[in-house]
């Protein structure tokens, strides 16, 4: 008796959701985004609802990567950064107020990526620490005010377990004097939040224009 | 009773390998990276560890690396390497990579015209 080859992948599938660890999440509808799809995102520094004094930039300095790779246009966060301040803005807070419109004559961006930092740290216990980033995503048309997708990640790592050699690795050599992982744990584990935050399938960011992907969704 | 062909049972394997990756797909990335967001960081967290001559030092070893990989610079890296150099006085510079921002990515044309706007006027 043969076990004909849709049976197995059956199988299979049920075995690879166990071993993937899958939650079974409802898939995001992404009819707003295909109304609206953008070409350049313009993301600010996040609002920082942790303890971490150095959240906003520390998580900034990671979020360039995966959108760019995602196939968008990203605007250089630092310049951004430095032209809002100079532009009566000198906050995060006050950054995340500018008028979409504004966002769209006075930068040309088609849509905003909104971040909150909900948690971003480490929290030290005398045999054990925990290194928590828990994000929320907003990605809104500035010519309509449509939300065109939105997500969270929370990720936590304990260094002490399995952490302290992925984060080690992940710091790139040139810089790792000035990086130091021991102090901000938090900037490594936001690379890896920063994949739940976007690839995880069905819920995550679509691919823009640069991507061999484009127009395919997660 | 027929046999499973070869053609099912390869796809059922294939389908499992990919299932077994979990929820998350791994994508190439588009750019050769280097130590862009690695300067910002610093430059945010720990400025006084990294200059911005030293900044510049870092962009330009990556450009060539870049280069010899015939890869493209990301998005952005050519207007933060211009504002790098406006920092420093160094205009010419600065207006020049501007401009390859904008060639690079049309997408930055309204922002870096306004930047390119200011920089004409200090």
């Amino acid at each position: 008796m043969s076990i004909k080859p849709i049976s197995l992948i059956a199988v299979c599938a049920a075995i690879s959701g166990l071993l993937g660890g899958c939650k079974t999440v409802a898939p995001y509808d992404y009819s707003n985004y295909r109304a609206h799809p953008p070409r350049s995102i313009l993301v600010l520094p996040p609002l920082n609802e942790s303890l971490n004094l150095d959240g906003t930039y520390s998580y900034l300095s990671t979020v360039t990567q995966p959108v760019a790779d995602h196939g968008y246009y990203v605007f250089p966060v630092a310049v951004v950064d430095r032209f809002l301040k100079e532009n009566g803005m000198p906050t995060a807070g006050e950054m995340q107020q500018i008028p979409l419109d504004k966002a769209a004559s006075i930068l040309g961006a088609d849509a905003v990526l909104f971040l909150t930092l909900k948690q971003y740290g480490s929290k030290y216990q005398l045999l054990n620490s925990v290194t928590t980033v828990e994000v929320q995503a907003r990605l809104v048309d500035t010519r309509t005010a449509t939300l065109l997708w939105s997500g969270h990640a929370l990720k936590q790592v304990n260094p002490n377990n399995s952490g302290g050699g992925i984060l080690a690795s992940l710091v790139a050599a040139a810089v790792s004097q000035i990086i130091n992982a021991k102090t901000d744990s938090a900037h490594q584990v936001s690379r890896m939040a920063n994949v739940d935050l976007f690839e995880q399938k069905t819920v995550g960011l679509p691919y823009g224009p640069y991507s061999p992907r484009f127009n395919q969704f997660p | 009773m027929s046999r499973p062909s070869f053609k099912g049972t390869a796809v059922a394997v294939l389908l499992c390998a990919c299932g077994v990756t979990g929820c998350v797909t791994q994508q190439p990335t588009l750019y050769s990276w280097g130590n862009y967001e690695n300067t910002i960081y610093a430059e945010y967290v720990t400025p006084e560890k990294l200059p911005p001559e030293k900044q510049i030092e870092l962009l330009e070893q990556d450009y060539q690396q870049a280069r010899a990989a015939n890869k493209r610079v990301p998005p952005g890296w050519h207007a933060h390497l211009g504002y790098l150099y406006y920092q420093l006085g160094k205009l010419d510079q600065a207006r020049q990579e501007l401009l390859t921002e904008k060639a690079e990515f049309p997408e930055s044309a309204i922002f870096m015209d306004r930047l390119l706007a200011n920089l004409q006027k200090s």
